[in-house]
């Protein structure tokens, strides 16, 4: 019982006569026990002794200072002692003293005191936090309007146009530059739907993509896309739509952020025209009429017929030449205008491939009538003079006539079989159309294999030669063999000489198929040479009128005869007349240098060509062949054969006294020779002696020939 | 395609969705039907600072763990001693993160008896808090409240009344009194304390006040589990962690311990079963 302040010392020594209650020790121990452990000690100490102090004085007083006792009660509640158990405890020690009647009461005052203080402080501390509440509150509220209006601000002034609407489509706000993108006013837009800005060019699947999103199966799409202003006029967009949904997840709101593309999509849609136009007549160009011709091939419904027209205009390039290109243009863009008057109203497709070629592409054609139809609609329409400059010139055209089912071809097919018909219409004479045959077509078709297949064939060794005997008509011994090249065509099998140097021709490559024919024949004649000694055969190899004409002839002739080792005695060259066109020609010197080299030349199919036999005194030749077509064409008897044999035997005679040796070729039976032999033709060629073979079977023959 | 002003636009939005913790101009939510932990602190204490739904939550929570009042007043003495320590060593600044609503025993009450002119910046994330504090601290010159989050430690550091409390130069007392266990592991505690660390000058010191799993692990879980359904849910940690998050700073006596053990003002006033107070507690010192 003893205290260690100052301040209990006047407690204790008023504890001998004053009452004690509390028990200051016990008294110390409850609030230290209590809130008292939170409490600097000295602030606790100071606690006790005031509270001690104010209960005994309270008990002094006569009556009870029940003021004194309840400031006891409030002063703990002050020091944070509200704990209802902190009470019961206080009361119990109140009490306890020596049972003297003051103590109930003491106990009571101090009570009173202490919830008072308790009601005062609880009302004041929860005033205190409501305010807080309510200003935390409040600051949370201006702080969310200062957001709300900085999204707004942004909503408002952003460049790009945001829309928002609810998930039923309803168009709940609109920004300034959505508004301008429509040209509409605030109140044109209130009330408007979602559903209501359908544009028929909508890309496909954005009105699909719509509705998954505001039913909530995806979160946002986008896509270019046009509206209607609300002048009428169109406006593209480049869209981005996005679904906002609430806490649980469940869509409510709509944002759609559009931005006005218009410019950028004109500039497009003029790129993607040029590109598919032709700048000079404005009509579709090739690409795009082989687009809309591979569409019409993607995916056709069973039985689908088509058509196409194509078309080449009758002189145009005496036109062009005589008038110059800009009149020509000026013709082309007329027709290009007429074909399109005429044929568009049909609902077919005119294009221009180029040059003065132009196409019509039916679709979903009826019939072979309604293509012929269109065709001679598209001859009506450039029947009448085109007025141009004064001029009133007339233009034909020519047109191939396709008409197909779908299935039955392929779009590259039906090109080339239309082109190929085209030119079967010019060949027949202009200014008609002539309609696909598909047997004609087959025939065309395979010279068009050999000349695609051509350039690879030589690389890939399917060209051979077999040679055919020249035989001297007085004796029938082999005199030379002429080289005959073949082809052994992958699809089309062995092609003779006839199908395919003329597409040689065109296409040049009759250069290196040519020198290499030179390089086999020389070669094997060397070979032979080799072998056989004189009996060896001379070889005859011909050339092309463009090998004729190349400047390299002589030196590669030159080059050959070396690597092969084969005497220039033993090559004569078979040209034709077309080959030399008059006395300055550049080739003739070359063919002089060949003969001063020692190789003899000779005149193939004479008599087939326009001869001027002039010629016949400048070209360097040693002799001439005779065609084919004389011999084999000559009847048995009649009229006819008189006057066949009577042209054989001048030529024969002709060619005599220019100094030539004749060879008669196409000599199918010993008749033939015979009467040949009499006219004193000195060699024959032809199934009688022998035809075209492979170069082991000379050499049968030969050794053969000498067995005998 | 997006293109530049839309771009923008979608980011902003998708960065206030979940990018950044805190937009500049959108406030925390304020829910007063849901408990705050510092409310429910403040009822523990036998405050009426608090609202029927932090009543219900104490309630629920003493009536599972008896103690809990009486391991709060042993939080709030050692608060107050631990400021009394550092103002006796000659703080005048202090760093008051997690303050909470400071009924009695705030700190510059404390730190005012032995430096008067002690500076405190209270830190709290809770805006009833933040407003109550500002309430209470109005006519002080000295005190001033920050509403920021301890987890976004570079947004407070930023913040002009704590620049201006670091500023000086002069070593400042980091409190984080019953607040880290607030902090879960994934908000990465010990990083929070590095960044802390590196912002205060030389000599500041740093109290650490934290719920343990020691001592008391059959109501740890239960505790932690009605923490969970706050807005605050709870952490508690080892003794292990709790030490290291001292890692820079030099322990004083006696080193990390359970709350009635720290510098007890009386030796003989420390109850039989330091354990029971679940709290572990702390003070170091920067070089």
């Amino acid at each position: 019982m003893t205290a260690s302040q100052p301040a209990g010392e006047r407690d204790l020594a008023a504890s001998a006569t004053d009452p004690d209650t509390p028990d200051s020790d016990q008294w110390a121990r409850l609030l230290r026990g209590s809130q008292g452990v939170a409490m600097h000690p000295g602030a606790l100490n100071r606690l006790v002794s005031r509270t001690v102090e104010l209960l005994h004085d309270a008990q002094r007083a006569e009556p009870l200072d029940v003021g004194a006792a309840a400031e006891a009660g409030a002063l703990l509640v002050e020091s944070h002692f509200t704990d209802s158990e902190l009470l019961s405890r206080a009361i119990g020690l109140l009490s306890a003293g020596d049972g003297r009647a003051p103590s109930a009461e003491l106990a009571g005052a101090f009570a009173a005191g202490w919830a008072s203080a308790l009601r005062e402080r609880t009302l004041q501390e929860q005033e205190a936090i409501r305010l807080a509440a309510d200003t935390a509150r409040r600051d949370a509220e201006r702080a969310l309007r200062e957001s709300e209006a900085r999204f707004r601000a942004l909503f408002e002034s952003a460049a790009i146009g945001i829309g928002i609407g609810d998930v039923e489509g309803n168009i709940l706000a609109a920004n300034k530059a959505l508004q301008q993108i429509f040209g509409a006013r605030p109140e044109d837009m209130q009330g408007r739907r979602v559903n209501d800005l359908v544009h028929p060019e909508d890309t496909p699947g954005v009105w699909e993509a719509y509705e998954e999103l505001v039913s909530g199966k995806r979160e946002h799409f986008s896509f270019d896309k046009p509206y209607y202003r609300q002048d009428g006029e169109v406006v593209w967009t480049h869209l981005t739509c996005s679904l906002i949904r609430d806490d649980d997840g469940t869509p409510v709101y709509q944002v759609a952020m559009l931005e006005d593309i218009t410019d950028r999509y004109r500039l497009q849609e003029r790129l993607r025209h040029q590109a598919t136009h032709d700048p000079l007549t404005g009509l579709p160009n090739r690409s795009a009429f082989f687009e809309r011709l591979e569409a019409i091939f993607e995916d056709p419904e069973p039985g689908a017929r088509f058509g196409l027209c194509y078309v080449d205009l009758d002189g145009f390039k005496v036109v062009n030449d005589s008038l110059g290109h800009e009149m020509g243009d000026q013709l082309l863009a007329a027709v290009a205008l007429r074909l399109e008057a005429a044929l568009r109203p049909l609902g077919h497709l005119v294009a221009r491939l180029g040059g003065d070629e132009f196409v019509v592409l039916l679709e979903d054609c009826r019939g072979e009538a309604e293509a012929v139809a269109a065709a001679k609609t598209v001859l009506a329409a450039l029947a009448k003079p085109v007025p141009i400059d004064g001029h009133r010139l007339a233009v034909g055209a020519s047109v191939g006539v396709l008409e197909r089912p779908v299935a039955a071809t392929t779009p590259m097919a039906a090109v080339r079989a239309a082109d190929l018909t085209l030119y079967r219409a010019k060949a027949e004479g202009r200014g008609r159309w002539t309609l696909f045959d598909p047997q004609r077509n087959a025939r065309a078709v395979s010279r068009y294999a050999v000349s695609v297949r051509m350039p690879v064939a030589l690389d890939r060794g399917e060209f051979f030669i077999d040679y055919q005997p020249l035989c001297l008509l007085a004796d029938g011994s082999l005199a030379a063999v002429e080289a005959l090249v073949r082809w052994r065509h992958p699809q089309l099998g062995v092609l003779g000489p006839d199908e395919f140097i003329g597409t040689a021709e065109e296409t040049g490559l009759i250069m290196p198929l040519g020198r290499w024919v030179l390089e086999q024949a020389c070669g094997q004649a060397a070979d032979w040479v080799g072998e056989f000694g004189d009996r060896a055969p001379q070889v005859n190899v011909n050339l092309a009128v463009r090998q004729v004409r190349n400047a390299g002839l002589v030196s590669d002739i030159d080059r050959i005869l070396r690597d092969t080792g084969l005497a220039p005695e033993r090559l004569t060259l078979e040209i034709t007349e077309s080959a030399v066109v008059g006395p300055k020609d550049e080739s003739l010197r070359a063919l002089h240098s060949l003969v001063d080299m020692g190789v003899s030349l000779a005149v193939d199919d004479f008599g087939t060509g326009w001869s001027n036999l002039a010629y016949l005194r400048d070209l360097p030749v040693s002799g001439l062949k005779i065609a084919g077509s004389f011999v084999s064409d000559l009847k048995d008897s009649g009229r006819e054969q008189v006057l066949g044999w009577r042209i054989v035997s001048g030529l024969v005679s002709l060619a005599h006294t220019l100094g030539l040796t004749v060879t008669a070729e196409g000599v199918e039976n010993a008749d033939h020779a015979d009467r040949l032999r009499t006219m004193g033709c000195d060699r024959a060629q032809g199934w009688h002696f022998g035809r075209p073979m492979r170069p082991e079977q000379i050499a049968e023959r030969i050794v053969k020939v000498g067995e005998e | 395609m997006i293109f530049g002003p839309l771009a923008c636009f979608l980011s902003f939005y998708i960065e206030m969705g979940s990018l950044m913790r805190r937009p500049p101009w959108v406030p925390e939510g304020m829910d007063l039907d849901r408990p705050a932990a510092a409310r429910v602190y403040d009822y523990y204490l036998g405050g009426s600072h608090n609202f029927a739904a932090d009543r219900e939550m104490a309630r629920k929570a003493i009536t599972m763990w008896p103690d809990l009042p009486q391991i709060m007043r042993a939080n709030r003495a050692f608060l107050r001693r631990s400021v009394t320590f550092l103002a006796e060593r000659g703080f005048t600044r202090f760093l008051d993160i997690g303050s909470g609503i400071p009924t009695f025993g705030a700190v510059h009450e404390v730190a005012r008896e032995i430096q008067p002119d002690s500076r405190v910046v209270y830190v709290d994330k809770d805006p009833v808090a933040v407003a109550h504090s500002r309430l209470l601290l109005q006519d002080d010159p000295l005190s001033t409240v920050v509403d920021a989050d301890l987890t976004d430690p570079a947004e407070l550091l930023a913040r002009p009344e704590v620049v201006e409390l670091l500023a000086a130069g002069e070593p400042v007392a980091l409190l984080l009194v019953a607040v880290l266990h607030f902090v879960t592991d994934e908000q990465d505690p010990e990083g929070i304390i590095r960044t802390l660390r590196e912002a205060l000058p030389p000599g500041s010191a740093l109290a650490i006040c934290h719920a343990s799993i020691e001592g008391r692990p059959d109501q740890a879980a239960t505790h932690q589990d009605l923490y969970n359904r706050t807005p605050t849910p709870l952490t508690m940690r080892s003794v292990e962690r709790i030490t290291g998050f001292f890692d820079g700073f030099d322990l004083v006596e006696p080193g990390v311990v359970y709350l009635p053990q720290w510098r007890p003002d009386e030796p003989t006033v420390v109850a039989e079963h330091p354990e029971r107070m679940v709290g572990l507690v702390g003070v170091g010192l920067l070089p």
